[in-house]
């Protein structure tokens, strides 16, 4: 079962705007331009490793989710990796 | 020759304060043309100068400082790719100064990410890189059979979304060249940084920078290298037993001509002097030759030095073969 | 180089060096009124590829501090082009003091009205078409952003109008001072306008930026909300070294879309698309 864990808080700058929401992440000097659930995610992982199971149920617990995707949560989670703000350990 | 008046405001940087505008105005010319003009900036900190000086340099600094942020994204993005497979990944040239924080990397300006992998796993390192989002430069078949024939490393690849590239060594030298470095001594003396990745320790790294410089390519930019040269020799020089292990590693892998005339080129130009044989000086013309706006000089020099770098990389027969084909593809892209 | 100037554009200095005579002597008359840099920020050169090349079917090559790869040379009797795409070259490249927006600016009473689009969108002819109107020129092509105030700064190099644009403008400044027409050019017919001798005189002066539009010239006339999401999106396309910036840039932008009102505008003439900035900017006030 593969492990995440998001960036480091101290190394992220969240700076919500309209329905989006900017993310300059300091360690790669880049820009991501994220949609919902993308900060929750990054909150949820943040200085703990989960699996996605455990993801799903820490997002679902603390964003009253009616109808957990898991299968988009695997999709975010993979795009996150692949950009370098989560981190499979 | 405004070459010269850079490797002296390198070497003495209080030499900066007497200069006039025009006199700046090459220094910075120069400076960027050589792709030094980081390097340049943090010797000169500190030192009175023009505002408009200031500021261009205060500039070059920023640059420099984002160049290492994305140098080392880069490298830790290779440590994600290739570190779940064992593959150990070696630093080379500016990414590994600055991972190391050493004195060569200040300002250094950063191109491609440079690695050295062990030759038997090549292979591996290329197909995890494709997996990770690398993908190839260029589809041309003549180029990538050159490379992977001749060359001692991948045909560059590069990050689809990151538009960053990355240079896969096997070895330091060309397959082709005359010297064959110990590649696999070379990864073995590896030394590992708190982050995952390694570099070579620091005679390595400058017997692989006196290699680039002087057994391979054209001194395209060698003045760079030999800063880089110079500020290893100025940080590890020190320690009494450095200078027999760096004579060691040079004649480990076959480089004590090169490694001895970077020692002699890197004194003349940034230290205390010293004796130049006769090749020295041509050398030395061809890393001073350009003028005050940055422009090469000394056209036949360089013409000479770009077939001697063929010459190094390849036997005649085959650099005959490259030329043709590289001149016949240039006037079919005309 | 056998031939070189320098002059100054806002807080940017260049030195333009030449191996012909006549690109550097039109520079020099086009930018007379501008002030000179001791030590220039960027170098430009203009250069014959073979030394026969000067006399020979002369072509202009561009090159400076920044280059890229691919630029093509320009005919002679285009030098004054080479010249400018060599200087927006270096901007485009090199800048990294102010956050570079692809955009025309204008200000009145302090206030930047900054103006970002597509090539074509009009932002040029607008900001020009504004120029003639009371508003002060900041720059056609770039605005620069001070990532340490959020000031605009101007960019007051000379207008480069491209086909009908030049004629429009011609109409309304009469009393312009313009450059050679450039026919033929990758860009079809080109003249450069010199800025008003205001632009000019006010051009280390930095302006809060106020409204930003995005005009779209060709459309039936539309208002649209701009959401500082899309805003901040659509200009760091416009933004050549946004990237290079790193965090003050990630700072100045995300400050700018924040503070400020964005309306697209779909216009069908000139004369519709200034009606509509005038109302926009009173509705500010």
């Amino acid at each position: 079962m593969h492990r995440y864990r998001a960036a480091p808080a101290a190394t992220l700058r969240i700076e919500p705007l309209d329905s989006l929401t900017l993310i300059y992440h300091r360690t790669s000097g880049i820009t991501h331009v994220v949609d919902s659930p993308v900060p929750e995610l990054i909150a949820a992982l943040d200085n703990q490793t989960l699996t996605l199971d455990e993801a799903l149920a820490a997002l679902a617990a603390a964003h009253d989710l009616i109808d957990p995707d898991r299968a988009a949560l695997a999709a975010r989670l993979g795009e996150l990796t692949q950009a370098g703000l989560v981190e499979q350990v | 020759m405004s070459g010269a008046l850079l490797a002296a405001v390198l070497r003495d940087p209080a030499r900066a304060e007497r200069l006039d505008a025009a006199g700046w105005t090459a220094l910075l010319g120069v400076a960027r043309a050589e792709q030094l003009i980081g390097s340049l900036a943090w010797r000169l900190d500190g030192l009175a100068k023009p505002a408009a000086a200031c500021g261009i340099l205060a500039d070059a600094r920023a640059a420099a400082e984002h160049g290492r942020t994305a140098a080392l994204w880069e490298a830790e993005m290779a440590r994600r790719a290739l570190g779940p497979a064992g593959i150990p990944v070696v630093l080379l040239k500016g990414t590994a100064f600055v991972a190391t924080g050493l004195s060569a990397g200040q300002g250094r300006q950063i191109g491609d990410l440079d690695i050295l992998v062990p030759r038997d796993r090549i292979d591996e390192a290329e197909s995890a890189l494709l997996t990770a989002g690398w993908e190839w430069v260029k589809p041309d078949p003549y180029d990538d059979i050159y490379y992977r024939r001749w060359m001692h490393e991948l045909p560059p690849l590069i990050h689809h979304e990151r538009d960053r590239m990355i240079d896969v060594h096997h070895t330091i030298l060309p397959l082709t060249a005359r010297i064959t470095p110990d590649a696999a001594a070379l990864i073995d003396s590896r030394v590992a940084l708190s982050n995952g990745l390694f570099v070579l320790p620091p005679e390595g790294m400058i017997v692989h920078a006196a290699a680039h410089l002087l057994a391979d390519g054209d001194l395209q930019g060698g003045l760079r290298n030999l800063w880089d040269i110079r500020c290893l020799l100025d940080e590890f020089g020190e320690d009494a037993t450095f200078l027999d292990r760096l004579a060691a590693c040079a004649a480990q892998h076959g480089l004590t001509r090169e490694v001895q005339r970077a020692l002699r080129l890197s004194a003349h130009l940034f230290g205390d002097g010293g004796r130049l044989t006769v090749a020295d000086r041509l050398y030395v013309r061809r890393l001073l030759a350009r003028d005050g706006w940055g422009q090469p000089t000394r056209k036949l020099i360089e013409l000479a030095f770009y077939l001697r770098g063929h010459w190094l990389r390849m036997p005649p027969l085959m650099l005959a073969r490259h030329l043709w084909t590289k001149w016949r593809k240039d006037k079919e892209a005309r | 180089m056998r031939h070189s100037t320098m002059l100054r554009i806002g807080p940017v200095g260049f030195r333009v060096g030449s191996d012909w005579r006549a690109p550097v002597a039109t520079l020099n008359e086009l930018y007379r009124d501008y002030p000179q840099p001791d030590i220039p920020d960027f170098n430009v050169r203009l250069f014959a590829a073979r030394p026969w090349r000067r006399w020979v079917r002369p072509s202009v090559h561009i090159a400076g501090d920044f280059v890229l790869p691919e630029s093509a040379p320009l005919p002679l009797a285009q030098g004054l082009l080479a010249a400018e795409m060599g200087m927006n070259l270096q901007m485009a490249l090199g800048q990294r003091r102010y956050l570079l927006l692809h955009a025309s600016g204008v200000e009145r009473d302090g206030k930047a009205l900054l103006m970002t689009g597509e090539s074509g969108a009009g932002k040029s002819t607008l900001a020009a078409l504004l120029m003639t109107r009371g508003w002060r020129l900041l720059g056609d092509e770039f605005v620069l952003i001070d990532p340490a105030t959020g000031m605009a700064h101007g960019f007051p190099r000379l207008i480069s109008l491209k086909n009908e644009a030049i004629a429009v403008m011609a109409r309304a400044a009469p009393e312009g001072r313009w450059g050679p027409m450039l026919t033929d050019t990758p860009k079809g017919t080109i003249r450069h306008l010199v800025p008003d001798a205001r632009a000019i005189a006010a051009m280390d002066r930095p302006a809060r930026p106020a409204l930003l539009l995005f005009p779209n010239f060709g459309f039936d006339a539309a208002e649209r909300t701009v959401p500082a999401s899309e805003c901040f999106v659509r200009l760091t396309q416009a933004s050549t070294n946004y990237v290079a910036l790193a965090e003050p840039g990630f700072d100045a932008l995300a400050t700018l879309v924040r503070s400020i009102p964005a309306r697209a505008i779909d216009y069908p003439d000139t004369t519709s698309a200034l009606a509509s900035v005038e109302r926009l900017w009173d509705a500010l006030a």
